[in-house]
């Protein structure tokens, strides 16, 4: 009775010394990972310091050097493109939430054909990556695109020479389209290429894409809509043929089970739904389930509680998607189930 | 008897000061020694994963697929290696050539200059090289000497494959060419100054006694410079062997074996550019830290070699040639 008591007087103390800590001496947050959501992690960390005066400090060293560092605790938060899968995310003690939709494009450089033209679908385009189709005239490219007329042109594959969540995303659709794919490539950060040559980071791709002629490689969406690039038309699940747009991702977002995936284990590709784009994919934050500094836990709950409020507009004029309403409330919902201090207490109220 | 107690005291500060001396000097000798010791101990226990998988197949696998954990270093061997011969085999020449000219053909007031821009080349950093290599050379590579290449060369007995492929800019050929590029100005400064302590009497003697230049460097500057012009190579062959950025950017970074020089490939040092700051697993990380390592002990190869080389021809000194 007494002890309880002493432990509930600690705990009132611990949490009044922490609003009145985050109020008056705003704790510095820093994370580290992925590199793909950087430009909108750096955008909200700049507009969150004008409105709370919290540091957010990110470092894009890459989603495995994310995942190592929230492992090894040097951050207060990892980020990745690739989900941890449920198990790993058990064994580290690490609960895991979307951010940001983002969507991977393929592009193309044909003479003759404009943005959007091509029409490609799944098991084509891995065929393409496998190198088994060489010409752009090939007879599988032109069955689906009758009426457009195709080079006799070698087909160069660029694909990323580094690992990345990009490359995940993109394998990851091609396994589900294609079995083949599946049996001889997989899907992974990196994986063994087939066909082609390697561009380091998006900007490597899209610069081999737009200096070689007849290639096809695969960027974020932000990417293609940066360099202006042609992209093509993908067939979804459901047979139709969409472009890459904010509301072909947010079919994708709005066709995701979250609810149902434990630990938001969820790759948004190949995804059903009429209007959806079949490669795209959240990006996730990590943070440890019981926190040492239950401060900057808390501070990164905050920050990331901010962004899902106030920082939707920042993300479309960066060419993300923010998530939808439905989701963010369910990932509120984990916060406060899974994030405790060292005591145990929720750090999420 | 004040005086000298004073010298005395004075003395004994001084040998006090001279052993903090030597003992600092030491430290800083055996520091460098034991830093070395270290990063070779951490590689070594880094690849541990690694060594205990594959074993020696991974020296001899072309496989590098991260999605079965099974690595092979074949391919990024042969990489390094091929990219760093051609860029010796075009360096060489250029820079001996340079070297020449700047320090017997020269007219006298374009060598400062000259010898400036040559030195100038040599202070830019690689990352500069690796742009220029994508965005200017490349493309230039492909529309006009790759298809030329095609059609003359690679229709050849022999040779041909080695030339043929599709034009595409990147490569291990462009890889080789921009290193050519990077280490022309390391040999041809070294060269150069060497060339330039060969005392007038040896070559104007020989001069006098109806010797053309041609005859004059071959047969004075050459013998009486070989040891410098050898070092001079093999610091040019350590840049281009241990070169990251600009071979990344050009080379294509894809694990193929392809025996064309016109298609992409890989070095060891630009797989872990691009790999390390996403490898997850154990495995993966490893087999990159005994990419490393090997990277290490080839380096450490050439250096030796070039060491042995310079003491054979240091030992034949003063013989009749």
């Amino acid at each position: 009775m007494n002890s309880k008591l002493k432990q509930l007087i600690i705990s009132i103390t611990a949490a009044t010394a922490m609003t009145f800590t985050v109020a008056s001496h705003a704790t510095d947050i820093t994370g580290a990972g992925a590199t793909f959501p950087y430009p909108i992690y750096a955008k909200w960390a700049e507009a969150y310091k004008a409105q709370s005066g919290t540091n957010m400090n990110y470092q894009s060293i890459g989603s495995g050097g994310g995942i190592k560092q929230i492992t090894a605790k040097t951050v207060d938060f990892g980020a990745s493109d690739m989900p941890l899968k449920p198990e790993d995310l058990e064994k580290n003690g690490l609960m895991q939430f979307p951010t940001v939709i983002g969507g991977v494009v393929p592009v193309i450089n044909v003479n003759g054909i404009a943005s959007g033209q091509l029409k490609l679908d799944g098991k084509t385009l891995a065929n393409i990556y496998l190198g088994k189709i060489t010409k752009w005239n090939d007879p599988a490219i032109a069955a689906l695109n009758s009426g457009l007329s195709l080079p006799d042109t070698a087909i160069t594959v660029v694909h990323r020479s580094d690992g990345s969540g990009t490359s995940f995303i993109f394998t990851n659709y091609l396994s589900k389209a294609s079995a083949d794919w599946k049996a001889t490539v997989g899907e992974g950060t990196a994986v063994s290429w087939k066909a082609g040559t390697g561009g380091k980071g998006n900007e490597g791709v899209a610069s081999y894409v737009q200096r070689i002629k007849g290639s096809i490689g695969y960027v974020e969406y932000a990417y293609a809509l940066q360099n202006k690039m042609n992209s093509v038309q993908l067939k979804n699940r459901d047979g139709q043929f969409v472009v890459a747009n904010e509301d072909s991702f947010k079919a994708a977002a709005a066709g995701a089970q979250w609810d149902k995936a434990p630990g938001f284990y969820e790759i948004l590709t190949d995804e059903p739904g009429k209007a959806t784009w079949p490669i795209s994919g959240a990006t996730f934050i990590l943070v440890h389930k019981s926190q040492e500094k239950p401060e900057s836990g808390a501070a990164v709950l905050k920050f990331f509680d901010w962004a899902y409020t106030k920082g939707g507009k920042l993300a479309s004029d960066l060419d993300y998607v923010p998530l939808p309403d439905s989701v963010t409330k369910l990932i509120r919902d984990a916060w406060k189930k899974q994030v405790k201090d060292s005591k145990g207490a929720a750090l999420w109220k | 008897m004040n005086t000298s107690f004073l010298q005395e005291a004075r003395l004994k500060r001084q040998i006090w000061l001279d052993m903090l001396f030597r003992g600092m000097t030491r430290l800083s000798a055996f520091g460098v020694l034991a830093l070395l010791v270290a990063i070779l101990g951490s590689l070594i226990i880094g690849s541990m994963p690694a060594i205990n998988a594959f074993g020696f197949n991974f020296l001899t696998s072309a496989q590098w697929d991260p999605v079965t954990d099974e690595y092979g270093a074949l391919v990024p061997i042969i990489g390094t290696l091929v990219t760093s011969a051609i860029a010796l085999v075009i360096a060489i020449p250029v820079s001996f050539g340079i070297a020449i000219f700047l320090t017997e053909l020269s007219p006298r007031v374009l060598r400062r200059p000259l010898g400036i821009a040559v030195e100038l080349l040599a202070g830019i950093p690689s990352i500069i090289y690796g742009m220029w290599g994508l965005f200017v050379f490349a493309p230039l590579f492909a529309d006009h000497v790759e298809p030329w290449l095609n059609d003359h060369i690679g229709v050849l007995p022999y040779i041909g494959p080695f030339f043929s492929g599709p034009p595409m800019g990147i490569g291990i050929l462009t890889a080789g060419i921009i290193l050519a590029i990077m280490v022309i100005p390391f040999i041809a400064s070294v060269m150069r100054d060497v060339f330039e302590v060969v005392p007038a009497l040896l070559k104007e003697s020989a001069y006098g006694l109806g010797a053309t230049t041609w005859e004059v460097v071959w047969k004075v500057v050459l013998p009486y410079t070989r040891i410098g012009v050898v070092g001079g190579i093999m610091l040019g062959l350590g840049r281009a062997l241990g070169e990251t950025m600009a071979v990344t950017f050009v080379i294509g970074n894809a694990h193929e074996l392809s025996e064309s020089l016109l298609m992409p490939g890989n070095s060891i040092s630009s797989a872990l550019a691009n790999e390390f700051t996403e490898a997850v697993g154990e495995l993966y990380t490893s087999a990159l830290i005994e990419l490393g390592l090997i990277l290490f002990f080839i380096t450490f190869v050439v250096l030796s070699l070039a060491r042995f080389m310079l003491y054979k021809l240091g030992q034949r000194e003063g013989q009749s040639t």
